[in-house]
């Protein structure tokens, strides 16, 4: 890495992708003992664990080319809503537990081709922490894609709330794939990849996946967008509230 | 305590044998793959490097504590211990030893992640008789199954 601009890029590509793995961690910790059975519970609370990691890792290494002393909780804990960049579909709330495999599904589609896309980025760190999330992000779509079709093509009582998990997620997929056109220095540098290259296997999962699961794609076109700038739904302040509170009333507690 | 004779990368590697898993105490950090690099600098320092198994492994941070704390009681005080991120960890890189250690204290080896239809045995009454009862288990790195012979329930150390 050479430029400063180059540095700012990338760490606003770190931390945009730290936020989307932090808020979804969150999301999936609040569900913990109110999954439908004590494995799902399990895994709710593995895959919060894997982003979370993902996060740290992603955060210190922004902290780093800052060069700032701030480490990984400086963040997640001390930044505002309007500083988070993660895209919408991760802050988006589980009333039940097929809108949580619904946006998982989603995620792990789409999480899947991105970390794919970095593992051969010329920058080791970042390859090397994309490749170790890609092997988490395949075992995540394995297990929520499973769950699409098991609930989609279950009950009538299943399959009337896995569509809506699905109907209620599907407006904010797009924007997975939007990227700032501070990116384009960064791939052309070969040390992030083209983020939109993944659209189209991303498409072939989902489409694949609704078909075994009996679902249909939404007809409704509208797409949501703004989280990548900072706009977020109103549901981003609530789980910062929750998330920062310790850390904001007694700043550095640790035990 | 200051030693006459400069300590070697090997004298570390054996002094940290005492670093285990916290979760699975039968498994030092050479054993199970994750103790990469160790580095003796002519100022005496000591540069250890790591690399996690999942993003999220909680027993990280203890095994970074861990290991500074085997090297200072023996007298080496000034230790980084590096995080290293590529290449990444696999399972593929615990030795046949660990694996026969892992069996031993009731969970279920990792088979080769290249192994279409992986090879798991109860690692109770070694049956080829079982069935995955859960994706996640009690860690990260694990998945739950049951023994359809001795009708156990075990931990499979997950190939990746």
């Amino acid at each position: 890495m050479t430029t400063t601009v180059e540095r700012t890029a990338l760490v606003d590509f770190l931390v945009r992708h730290g936020d989307d793995n932090v808020i979804l961690g969150q999301r999936l910790g609040e569900y913990i003992s109110y999954a439908p059975e004590l494995e799902e519970d399990l895994a709710v609370a593995n895959i919060a664990l894997d982003h979370l990691g993902v996060a740290m890792h992603l955060y210190d290494y922004a902290a780093e080319i800052e060069g700032s002393g701030r480490d990984s909780n400086w963040y997640a804990m001390f930044r505002n809503e309007r500083d988070f960049t993660n895209a919408l579909l991760a802050e988006q709330p589980q009333p039940d537990f097929a809108h949580l495999i619904a946006r998982g599904f989603f995620f792990d589609a789409y999480q899947t081709q991105l970390w794919a896309g970095l593992s051969s980025s010329r920058d080791e760190r970042l390859s090397g922490i994309a490749a170790r999330a890609l092997k988490e992000a395949t075992y995540h779509l394995r297990h929520s894609s499973s769950w699409v079709i098991r609930l989609g093509d279950g009950t009538e009582e299943s399959h009337v709330r896995m569509q809506r998990g699905i109907d209620a997620m599907w407006r904010f997929t797009e924007e997975l794939f939007d990227q700032p056109d501070t990116d384009a220095a960064l791939v052309v540098a070969g040390l992030i990849c083209d983020v939109t290259a993944g659209k189209g296997r991303f498409d072939a999962i989902v489409a694949s996946t609704l078909e075994e699961a009996t679902l249909v794609s939404p007809e409704d076109p509208y797409q949501a967008s703004g989280g990548r700038t900072g706009m977020h739904t109103e549901n981003l302040g609530p789980l910062l509230a929750e998330m920062q509170w310790m850390q904001r009333a007694h700043p550095g507690a640790s035990w | 305590m200051v030693t006459a004779t400069k300590v070697t990368a090997d004298d570390i590697r054996v002094m940290l044998e005492e670093v285990v898993d916290p979760d699975i105490p039968v498994l030092t950090i050479a054993d199970i793959g994750i103790l990469r690099h160790v580095d003796v600098h002519d100022d005496g320092s000591v540069a250890v490097s790591v690399t996690p198994t999942y993003s999220g492994c909680p027993a990280m941070a203890v095994i970074e504590e861990d290991i500074i704390a085997a090297l200072s009681k023996r007298g080496i005080a000034d230790v980084a211990v590096e995080m290293k991120h590529f290449p990444v960890w696999t399972t593929d890189w615990m030795s046949p030893e660990a694996k026969r250690k892992l069996a031993g204290f009731g969970i279920a080896p990792p088979d080769s992640t290249l192994a279409v239809v992986p090879e798991i045995l109860c690692p109770r009454c070694s049956s080829t008789g079982v069935a995955k009862v859960s994706e996640f288990g009690s860690t990260a790195c694990k998945s739950l199954w049951v023994c359809s012979t001795c009708s156990e329930p075990f931990d499979y150390f997950k190939a990746i």
